[in-house]
C-alpha cells in the first residue's frame, strides 16, 4: 500500500500557541484514515494546514510524492484533495444544485449530471431546486459531502462528519464512506464520535497538543495508554486508585 | 439565423418574460418618437445612463458582495480621456463617437490596479479603499494641468438641431443600457457568475472549492470599470463639459448603490428598475424644488428600502407572489423517500426518531463531548 497523504514535522503556531509540532502523519492510498485527539489537540489545524487555509511555520505536506506545503486552496483542491468543514460551510444563497456547480470541474451539461448523481447518492436529490439555507444542518452535512465528493477528488478530508447530527444520519454518512472507500476512494477523518470512528477506520492516528501521540489499527490505538492519558487528561490508574479508596471510604 | 448554442442561452426566458422585455424594449425605442419634448429626452438619457452604470456596479459589487463606493472613478475617467483624446487629437464632429471604446480601455485598465490593490482585503476595508481611490482621482483631476484643472474639459461642438439634439443620445444610451443589463444576464447565468455569487457567500469556501477567487473578482472589476467608463465617455459627450466635481461626483456612487439596493442587490432586474425610478425623480426634484431637497429625499429613500425591503422591491416582490401562488402547497419537496435512505450500517446503532434531523446545533462540533465521548467508547 503506498503513501497518498503526508506530513512532515509541520509546526504551526497561532502567536505564542503552539497548535502543531512536528507533526507527522501518514495516509495510506484506498484507505480510511482518523485523526483523534482532545480538543484543541491540532486536529482542524492541521487540516488547514494540508489544505492551504493555513501556512505551516516548519515542515513539508506531500501528496503522493509532490510536495504541496504551503500552496493555496484552490490549488491544494485542483491538486485532488477536498475537505468539509467541522461546521458546515455551504452557500446558502444558492440552491442546492448551485452549490454542487461550485465545486464541479465538468463540463456544463456533465456538471449537471454529475452533480444530481452525487445528490441521489447522499439522497437530497429532491432538494436540488431549493435554497442552500432553508436546509437542515444534517442535510447540509450531506450537501457539503456531496459537493467535495462532485469534484472526484483523490483524497477527501472529513472534519467531524458525524458532528451533531443524528443517530440514523451517522449510520448514512459512514455507509456513504464505506461505499466510496470500497470504490477505491482514500479518507481521513477528524471525529469524536468513536463509535463512527472505531468502526469505519483503518487506521487511526492521535494527537495531543499539536503532537502525535499513537498511530495504528483502532484496537491497538484504543487500549494505548498514551491515547487514554491524552482523552482523560490523567493517569487512568491513579484515577482508578484515587476512586477505589473514595469507594472503600464511603463504604466504612 | 441564429445557432441552437444561442438559443439554448435564453431558453432560460420563459415565453411571457421574453414577451415583456420585447415590450419594454418597443417602448424604449418609441420613447424619443411618442415623446419628443427634450425635457422628457433628456429624463429618458440620464434614466438610461444610470441604467447602464448601475447593471455594471451590480455585476461586480452585487453578484460578488464586494461594495464598491469608487465606481465613479471610471466614470469620471472615461469622461477624462474622451476630452483629453479629442482635444490632443483635434478629433470634432460626430467623428468622436469613435472615440468612445478608448473610454472603456481606460476604465478597463484602471480597474486592473485598482482592483489589484483594493481587492486583497474585504468588506469595510473594501469599500474605504475604494473611497480612498475615488478622492485620489479627484484630487489628480483639479491639480494636473492635462486635465484642465478645475474648469476642467469641453467636448467638441455637435452640430445637432436643438429640438432632436437628445435623441441620438437617448438611442446611445439606449444601446449601452441594453449591453449592460445583457452581459449581466449572462454572467448570472455562466459559471462565472456562479462563482461570484459563491465568493458573495463564503469566498474561503469557494477557494476551497478550486475558485481562483482573485481572478474571478478581478475579472468583473474589470468589465465594470470598461462598461462604467464607456458610458462616463457618452455623458461627457452629452454634457459637453467635465469638471473634478462632476467627472469624479461622490452622490454618484451613493446614487447608484442605491438604484441596485432599492431594486435588488444581485439581481439583473433590481438595479434598472431602481435607475427608472431614482434618476428621473431625482432629475425631477433637483429641477423643480430647491436643490438639496433631492438630497435628502435621495438619503431618506435610501433608509426607508434598507429598512423595510433589505433586500429590494423584485426580491421582496417575487416572495410576495410566489407565498400568493404557492399557499396551501409545500414550499420546499418533501422528505427523501425512505427506500432512498441509507440501511443502518453494522456496528452502529440505530436510533431513528431519537432526534430530529437538523435538531441537533451547529455548537455540539468540538466543543461537544470529546471527553463524554471518550470516556464511553474508549
Amino acid at each position: 500500500m503506498s503513501v497518498l497523504l503526508r506530513t512532515e514535522g509541520v509546526h504551526k503556531s497561532y502567536g505564542g500557541v503552539r497548535a502543531l509540532d512536528t507533526c507527522t502523519i501518514e495516509v495510506g492510498e484506498g484507505t480510511v484514515a482518523g485523526l483523534i485527539g482532545p480538543n484543541g489537540s491540532g486536529k482542524t489545524t492541521l487540516f488547514n494546514v494540508i489544505t492551504g487555509y493555513a501556512k505551516a511555520d516548519a515542515g513539508q505536506v506531500y501528496l503522493a510524492d509532490r510536495r504541496i506545503t504551503n500552496i493555496a486552496p484552490d490549488k491544494v483542491f485542483a491538486l485532488g484533495i477536498g475537505r468539509t468543514f467541522q461546521l458546515t460551510r455551504i452557500f446558502p444563497s444558492l440552491t442546492v444544485m448551485e452549490n454542487m456547480l461550485v465545486a464541479s470541474q465538468h463540463s456544463r451539461s456533465g456538471a449537471r449530471k454529475r452533480a444530481m448523481e452525487q445528490l441521489e447518492f447522499v439522497g437530497i436529490a429532491g432538494y436540488h431546486a431549493s435554497l442552500a439555507g432553508t436546509l437542515s444542518y444534517g442535510q447540509r452535512k450531506l450537501l457539503e459531502l456531496a459537493y467535495v465528493l462532485v469534484a472526484d477528488p483523490t483524497i477527501v478530508l472529513l472534519d467531524e462528519p458525524a458532528g451533531g447530527v443524528n443517530l440514523s444520519l451517522v449510520n448514512q454518512i459512514a455507509a456513504r464512506i464505506r461505499e466510496l472507500n470500497a470504490a477505491g476512494k482514500t479518507f481521513l477523518i477528524v471525529e469524536h464520535n468513536m463509535e463512527f470512528v472505531m468502526g469505519l477506520c483503518h487506521q487511526v492516528t492521535v494527537l495531543d497538543s499539536g503532537t502525535v501521540v499513537a498511530t495504528g489499527p483502532p484496537d491497538i490505538v484504543r487500549t494505548d495508554r498514551r491515547v487514554l492519558d491524552a482523552y482523560l487528561g490523567e493517569d487512568i490508574e491513579e484515577a482508578e486508585e484515587d476512586s477505589g479508596e473514595a469507594d472503600d471510604g464511603a463504604s466504612q | 439565423m441564429a445557432s441552437p448554442k444561442i438559443l439554448s442561452r435564453f431558453s432560460g426566458l420563459t415565453g411571457l418574460r421574453l414577451a415583456g422585455i420585447v415590450v419594454l424594449l418597443a417602448g424604449a425605442l418609441a420613447f424619443p418618437v411618442l415623446f419628443p419634448n427634450p425635457v422628457l429626452t433628456n429624463y429618458g438619457v440620464f434614466a438610461l445612463i444610470f441604467v447602464a452604470v448601475a447593471s455594471a456596479w451590480n455585476f461586480f459589487s452585487g453578484f460578488s458582495g464586494y461594495i464598491s463606493l469608487g465606481n465613479a472613478v471610471f466614470f469620471g475617467s472615461g469622461a477624462y480621456a474622451l476630452g483629453i483624446a479629442a482635444r490632443d487629437w483635434h478629433v470634432t464632429g460626430i467623428g468622436v463617437f469613435a472615440l468612445l471604446p478608448l473610454s472603456a480601455a481606460v476604465g478597463a485598465l484602471i480597474a486592473v490596479p485598482f482592483g489589484l490593490i483594493a481587492l486583497r482585503v474585504r468588506r469595510h476595508t473594501f469599500i474605504v479603499i475604494t473611497i480612498a481611490v475615488f478622492f485620489i482621482f479627484q484630487l489628480m483631476a483639479y491639480n494636473f494641468s492635462f486635465t484642465g484643472g478645475t474648469t476642467g474639459l469641453d467636448a467638441p461642438f455637435l452640430p445637432w438641431a436643438a429640438q432632436t439634439y437628445n435623441n441620438p443620445f437617448y438611442y446611445i444610451a439606449l444601446g449601452c443600457a441594453v449591453g449592460a443589463i445583457v452581459l449581466s444576464w449572462l454572467i448570472r447565468r455562466s459559471r462565472f457568475g456562479l462563482q461570484l455569487r459563491a465568493i458573495r457567500d463564503d469566498e474561503d469556501r469557494a477557494r476551497g472549492l478550486g475558485v481562483r477567487a482573485m481572478r474571478v473578482k478581478l475579472s468583473a472589476f474589470v468589465l465594470s470599470g470598461a462598461v462604467t467608463g464607456l458610458v462616463g465617455g457618452v455623458w461627457f459627450f452629452y454634457l459637453t463639459q467635465v469638471q473634478p466635481p462632476s467627472g469624479f461626483d461622490p452622490l454618484f456612487d451613493l446614487s447608484v448603490v442605491l438604484m441596485a439596493f432599492l431594486g435588488g442587490l444581485g439581481t439583473v432586474s433590481g438595479p434598472v428598475l431602481g435607475a427608472l425610478i431614482i434618476e428621473p425623480g431625482q432629475l425631477y426634484l433637483t429641477a423643480n424644488t430647491n436643490g438639496y431637497i433631492s438630497e435628502i429625499l435621495l438619503g431618506s429613500l435610501f433608509l426607508v428600502a434598507v429598512l423595510l425591503m433589505p433586500r429590494g422591491i423584485i426580491p421582496t416582490g417575487g416572495e410576495y407572489i410566489r407565498r400568493l401562488t404557492t399557499r396551501g402547497r409545500a414550499a420546499i419537496p418533501a422528505a427523501v423517500p425512505a427506500s432512498q435512505r441509507a440501511p443502518a450500517s453494522p456496528g452502529l446503532r440505530s436510533d431513528e426518531g431519537a432526534t430530529r434531523e437538523g435538531d441537533a446545533g451547529e455548537g455540539e462540533g468540538e466543543a461537544g463531548g470529546a471527553r463524554r465521548q471518550a470516556g464511553k467508547a474508549l
